[in-house]
């Protein structure tokens, strides 16, 4: 269980909430109210006070990278560093397998990177978070860019993991996503956070 | 040694100087506006070598430690402010000063004093007359080599920025992360020693040793001082670049392992 307390940085009210193991968090709000804000505090990525745990641990106990290996944060324009897909990946046959339920073939881990669309880098991200099997994955915008199909191959996925125990917060614009992936909702205006009572 | 050594009158430099009225007349013909920049220059260097020579000639005849001691502070104060002023971003606060200054003082005199104290040893140790030169040829180099290192730093993490987050977000720790920027950065500091080792004697005649051999001393002579030299300096730039790159990359981060681009000015 992933346990929040007055979570708070520039740029954001602080926050309390609790999700359990498999449940999702949609965050909803416009563009610039703070929802990147949330998932990077949570991760510890920015300079952020409060008092956050997963499973009893507590976050600033353990060493930083330690902490984002359990609570992955997926940026929605994710980095690269290398020129091939196989690059990114510390085993990739290993991940090679997680390909085909994002609707990605297996052959393209050996194409570069500068040939691929927006959407394909984004499962390809997608794919090189979930190789790493976190127990709290943070998605930024995880289906902007993406056509139906694969936005279909990415929610399986998805919930697959989380009927496996991950729990996911994740930001959206869309509602439907919101309603159709999220057990529960949090709305955030101008740093403000209100959960929304389902 | 019996070689001669030609003194110069100040006739000599008279005449030289036509030289530069040459210049300044090619200017005016040419519309270059540059005549009063040169006349300017010239005797900017006039007067400020001119100056030079005077503390010089007081600090080889006093052979005072604590003098000595102040004029190679105030060489490396001028290297710290020159790193500085080479910077297109720099870190907020006392960092822009701070760090290339004591990576230059670090380098400079660690080389300096190993020179001084293994294959120099002039007696007394400090003696003005060995230590001053040397350490102003080791600034210069080190001082060059690090600004470029820490400018290609910080100009380019905010081009590297995507990814070195994502790194840092699945849980790479900083060192990792800043690696492949601090690989370059480095590489960027240390090629032009690279480049002054390879064309010295082929394209270039090192001023050092060419100045020994004007002033009498044996060719044979006059290269082995300058391949002392050429190895303090690349020793010198080596450590100043090393030190002032990893410094900055740290700063650039903090121990929870994240991107602190806050550190950096606005450019």
């Amino acid at each position: 269980m992933l346990h929040i307390r007055n979570l708070s940085r520039p740029g954001l009210d602080p926050l309390d909430f609790d999700l359990a193991d498999g449940e999702a968090l949609a965050v909803l709000g416009p563009s610039g109210s703070g929802k990147t804000l949330l998932l990077r505090a949570i991760a510890d990525l920015d300079p952020n006070d409060g008092e956050v745990s997963l499973d009893g641990a507590n976050r600033g106990a353990m060493p930083a990278p330690a902490w984002r290996r359990q609570v992955t944060y997926l940026p929605a324009e994710p980095g690269w560093w290398g020129d091939r897909v196989a690059d990114h990946f510390p085993e990739p046959e290993v991940a090679r397998a997680l390909f085909p339920p994002l609707s990605l073939p297996v052959t393209m881990m050996e194409r570069p990177l500068a040939e691929l669309s927006t959407g394909e880098r984004h499962r390809i991200a997608l794919a090189r978070v979930l190789v790493q099997s976190p127990k709290v994955l943070l998605l930024d915008e995880p289906t902007s860019g993406l056509d139906q199909g694969s936005t279909r191959g990415v929610e399986a996925m998805l919930r697959e993991r989380m009927s496996a125990g991950m729990s996911l917060i994740f930001s959206t614009h869309d509602e439907d996503l919101a309603k159709r992936l999220g057990n529960r909702r949090m709305r955030v205006h101008k740093g403000q956070v209100e959960m929304v009572e389902s | 040694m019996t070689a001669t050594y030609i003194s110069l009158d100040y006739s000599d430099l008279a005449l030289a100087a036509l030289l530069l009225v040459l210049n300044a007349g090619l200017s005016i013909w040419l519309r270059l506006s540059l005549e009063r920049q040169f006349l300017i220059a010239a005797a900017r260097m006039c007067v400020q070598l001119g100056l030079v020579s005077l503390v010089l000639k007081a600090l080889f005849e006093l052979v005072s430690p604590w003098l000595t001691a102040l004029a190679v502070l105030v060489m490396i104060l001028f290297a710290g402010r020159e790193v500085m002023g080479r910077q297109e971003r720099r870190f907020r606060g006392l960092w822009a000063y701070g760090l290339g200054t004591s990576s230059v003082l670090f380098a400079g005199t660690l080389v300096t004093l190993f020179a001084l104290s293994t294959q120099i040893q002039p007696d007394p140790w400090y003696h003005p007359r060995y230590a001053i030169p040397l350490l102003g040829m080791i600034l210069g180099n080190t001082m060059t080599g690090i600004s470029v290192g820490l400018n290609t730093l910080t100009s380019q993490i905010k081009r590297e920025r995507p990814a070195i987050e994502t790194m840092l977000a699945l849980g790479e720790t900083r060192r990792t992360a800043f690696r492949p920027l601090v690989r370059a950065s480095v590489r960027t500091g240390l090629i032009p020693i690279v480049n002054a080792m390879s064309a010295a004697g082929v394209v270039s005649l090192p001023g050092m040793m060419t100045g020994q051999i004007l002033s009498g001393v044996d060719p044979l002579e006059a290269i082995k001082y300058q391949i002392l030299i050429m190895f303090l300096i690349a020793g010198g730039t080596g450590i100043g670049v090393v030190t002032a790159v990893h410094t900055g990359a740290r700063r650039l981060s903090d121990t929870r392992h994240r991107l602190r681009l806050d550190r950096l000015a606005d450019s």
